[in-house]
């Protein structure tokens, strides 16, 4: 059903450095679906189909790049990895502790009636699976800030007291406060200025290897793929159109859909 | 702080325009006080002497601080008949305030609940049946709602007797009972208002990046709403609910009418009636008290909720 084209190092020369090592997300045969909204009481509720059978591999401490147009299903899929999209068939393996995600827009992702100490400690009492003392929160949410490299005092600060780019700090401190292995960005950058973007990008980037991350990190801008990225996925419609080292994918692109957007970004 | 005390002098100055509407508004109407307490029979003599008695000679300015006066010192001057006007309301002000905060809190256990449930069931049955109930509730008024509530509750269950008010110093609870029925009466479109906006005011913070958020981490549906939903959502309720409570103050004057309730309401009308002008004045004067208190109220508690009015300060 997937016109998957593999684009594997091993394909094309001598075998991928990561095959073998351990895996921190699997997913197999994913279906995605949301159902649309009925225009009048006639019509019969139908569903979209966002995400047609994917088969996707996360190795741990990897790079993940997720690429492709706007409404291809990037988002459909990662949300449906961390569990807010329960439309679903296919199975999801993923370790404890969950996937968290970062979102694209730092603006309307915190809640404005908190402040910033109040909404991390909210993301540790959500994780129900553990019970964890008053002492220990607060040391996790110290630490998750010295992460993102923010001063303790904006513990006490509202979100609309912050930048874009503190915003944006403090949803990657929300996503970190659980100690998860795998961290999801949806497009962490994209709303925000160009020098900021860069700041971010290099925080991302230094969490991954301070951290031992696996990041998935889910942009529509090649170039930033290109430069944070092990492997790249370029989606379509839903499907997974290309998988691969991202050199290989770069340097020599199956699917002419690959060679279409590297061209566009003038790669 | 700096801005409770803003509000603090805008309500005093706000009072302050008031009072000087109301007197100029009772001062412009003709008729001549001395000549309504004394009747035809007086000659002008009497007229002159008893004005100058009263004090309607002296220029406006001089009547108006006086009056306002002895207004802050409680001191609300004297009705045409029956003596100080003070003494008159003093015992129909717990009345009509009972009423109206009965009516608050019979709206809030209603609306609240019903709105959060016809939200998290969005589209389903039971939601359906609540948005219409709401809209046909809604266009009900309240003297309308009283009238039908005396006619099926009163008179065909029986369960109180139209027109049989106790007063509360003699049973406090049939008082209560008494004001349960006209209280639903002025509680029903303002609960089913509240109820709209409620419902959509939570579906609306559903839809939010951040109840997405709080959603990634784990919560499940009903920590959203109770941890990181409803505060939200409640901040335009908060303030339309303050502004009802100010509208059922002065809303209760039609259903003291309906109910025969001997509170404010029903004396402002007697005295409009009686030109009873000192009373009305001081009426009126009350009400906006009362209605200006309230939404110093809802400033301050909007204030505490939603701290996104410091970030603009």
């Amino acid at each position: 059903m997937s016109a998957l084209v593999s684009n594997t190092a091993a394909s094309q020369a001598g075998g991928d450095v990561w095959q073998g090592r351990a895996r921190s997300l699997e997913i197999s045969g994913l279906n995605v679906y949301y159902k649309n909204n009925k225009k009048s009481i006639f019509e019969k509720r139908t569903l979209t189909h966002a995400v047609k059978d994917v088969d996707l591999v996360m190795y741990k401490g990897e790079v993940l790049g997720l690429a492709g147009e706007s409404g291809c299903g990037k988002s459909s899929l990662a949300r449906t990895i961390v569990g807010i999209n329960k439309n679903y068939t296919g199975t999801i393996k993923k370790t404890d502790p969950y996937p968290q995600m970062i979102f694209q827009d730092p603006y309307g992702s915190l809640n404005p009636c908190g402040k910033v100490g109040w909404i991390l400690k909210e993301s540790l009492r959500a994780d129900r699976k553990k019970r964890r003392s008053e002492e220990e929160m607060d040391m996790r949410i110290r630490k998750a800030m010295e992460d993102v490299e923010l001063p303790v005092d904006f513990l006490e600060r509202y979100p609309s007291q912050l930048s874009g780019g503190q915003r944006q700090r403090v949803s990657i401190a929300l996503s970190l406060v659980q100690d998860p292995e795998i961290l999801i960005a949806d497009e962490p950058v994209s709303a925000l200025d160009v020098t900021i973007q860069a700041q971010i990008l290099r925080l991302l980037d230094d969490l991954h290897r301070k951290l031992d991350l696996s990041i998935l990190f889910i942009s529509h801008d090649l170039r930033v793929v290109y430069n944070i990225c092990d492997h790249v996925a370029v989606m379509r419609n839903g499907i997974i159109e290309e998988y691969g080292e991202t050199d290989c994918v770069y340097r020599n692109p199956r699917a002419e859909y690959t060679r279409e957007l590297l061209r566009s970004a003038g790669i | 702080m700096k801005y409770i005390l803003k509000k603090a002098v805008m309500m005093i100055l706000t009072l302050f325009v008031v009072s000087i509407l109301v007197f100029l508004a009772f001062n412009l109407i003709p008729g001549d006080p001395a000549a309504r307490k004394l009747g035809t029979e007086a000659t002008p003599a009497q007229l002159e002497n008893l004005r100058e008695e009263m004090g309607l000679n002296d220029p406006l300015v001089v009547r108006y601080l006086r009056w306002a006066g002895g207004f802050v010192k409680g001191d609300m001057g004297d009705s045409y008949t029956y003596g100080p006007v003070e003494k008159l309301i003093a015992d129909k002000v717990p009345i009509t305030i009972t009423l109206a905060l009965m009516a608050f809190v019979i709206m809030t256990i209603i609306s609240i609940p019903l709105g959060i449930y016809a939200a998290r069931n969005k589209g389903g049955f039971i939601d359906r049946i609540i948005v219409v109930t709401d809209q046909v509730v809604m266009s009900v008024p309240p003297f309308f709602a009283g009238i039908l509530i005396t006619l099926i509750f009163g008179l065909i269950l029986k369960l109180f007797v139209p027109g049989k008010f106790v007063s509360y110093n003699r049973d406090p609870a049939g008082f209560f009972a008494y004001l349960l029925f006209p209280a639903i009466a002025i509680a029903l479109p303002k609960s089913a208002m509240t109820v709209k906006l409620l419902r959509g005011s939570v579906i609306e913070e559903i839809g939010r990046d951040y109840a997405r958020t709080a959603y990634s981490r784990g919560n499940d549906t009903r920590q959203v709403l109770y941890r990181h939903i409803l505060k939200n959502a409640m901040i335009p309720v908060v303030t339309f609910m303050g502004m009802a409570l100010a509208d059922m103050v002065s809303g209760s004057i039609v259903i003291e009418q309906v109910f025969n309730i001997p509170g404010l309401g029903r004396m402002l009308l007697t005295s409009i009636n009686n030109r009873d002008y000192p009373v009305v004045e001081a009426i009126i004067m009350g009400i906006s008290i009362m209605v200006m208190t309230v939404n110093f109220m809802v400033d301050v508690i909007y204030r505490i909720i939603d701290p996104r009015i410091d970030a603009v300060d």
